[in-house]
């Protein structure tokens, strides 16, 4: 397969280098993001899949893929499929957003 | 709990990420949270719930299955056929991933666990994954080089056994049984459990004996 009809994600095989053996505490906010994921896919009417997750997270520009963190594609991608399923409003989520930017 | 109140808990990460260039992504996450939880997706206590339910999983409960399989062939047989219901049903672990398959490591085969995808990992047993499984070398480099990236664990697989390396899925998820040390037979099941780390479980290291 030629490596210019890879998806972003699709890196198995590649060379990206050395692996560091780093650790990393998790942060706080990043645990919420994991357990948002978690509560809605364990649901008996699981709102968003692990599946559905990992779609929306291959879906992210590569460029947008390759520049934020694990945590930071979680959000966006859980935020993309319950806005695209219609549990959530992009107006209103867009609004309750700037509402906390500016609490700050 | 000012962690829970969606209205204050930005202030705290500015206090405890001065260091987070990318205020957006936490805010994006707290603002989709407050929605769900308006909307009635789950209530802030289940939040803590499921947050204090995954920081209790750790490498020492996957270190006591394999500590269990070590010292019981029969349980070990059954953990090899039916991973993930031996280890909900003999162990009292709930996996929660779709499938757990369980690979044994021998003197033929060693084995190691990859997500080239993503990031699959059985959490339930192990823990979250460290960085590193997450990391973009260790999953395009694993399936390519994978004696060479585990040299950069500071592993060396002899040349004579064979590396097998699996790719897991959201919906099948690997744990390595390593090889027991030699001059550890006889143990009880709590102490061999203390020389089996995450990594072995994941195949980028071996147990050592006990010094």
């Amino acid at each position: 397969m030629s490596d210019d009809i890879r998806q972003q994600h699709d890196m198995g095989g590649l060379d990206k280098g050395p692996v560091t053996p780093s650790e990393h505490e998790i942060e706080p906010w990043e645990k919420r993001v994991e357990a948002i994921m978690r509560l809605l896919s364990m649901r008996k009417d699981r709102i968003v899949t692990v599946d559905e997750l990992r779609r929306g997270i291959e879906e992210l520009p590569p460029e947008l893929y390759d520049t934020i963190g694990y945590y930071e594609r979680w959000i966006m991608s859980l935020s993309n499929i319950l806005v695209e399923k219609g549990v959530l409003d992009r107006a209103e989520l867009d609004a309750r957003v700037r509402e906390l930017e500016a609490a700050e | 709990m000012p962690h829970d109140d969606p209205h204050t808990h930005v202030h705290d990460h500015a206090a405890i990420e001065a260091d987070e260039p990318q205020g957006y992504y936490q805010h994006l996450a707290a603002a989709t949270r407050s929605l769900l939880i308006e909307k009635g997706a789950f209530t802030a206590d289940d939040m803590r719930a499921m947050i204090e339910r995954i920081d209790e999983r750790s490498p020492a409960l996957g270190a006591k299955i394999v500590a269990r399989a070590w010292t019981d062939q029969a349980f070990k047989a059954r953990l090899l056929s039916r991973g993930k219901q031996t280890i909900k049903e003999e162990m009292e672990i709930d996996p929660v991933a779709a499938d757990i398959v369980v690979v044994e490591n021998t003197a033929e085969v060693h084995n190691v666990v990859v997500c080239t995808l993503c990031s699959c990992y059985p959490v339930f047993i192990l823990g979250r994954p460290p960085d590193w499984y997450k990391s973009y070398a260790y999953r395009s480099r694993a399936v390519r080089d994978p004696r060479g990236v585990l040299r950069e664990f500071g592993t060396e697989i002899d040349p004579a056994r064979e590396v097998r390396v699996h790719d897991s899925t959201a919906d099948m998820r690997y744990l390595v049984l390593p090889m027991q040390p030699e001059g550890t037979e006889g143990w009880p099941e709590e102490r061999l459990a203390g020389l089996v780390t995450r990594d072995t479980m994941v195949g980028t290291a071996e147990v050592r004996p006990a010094a």
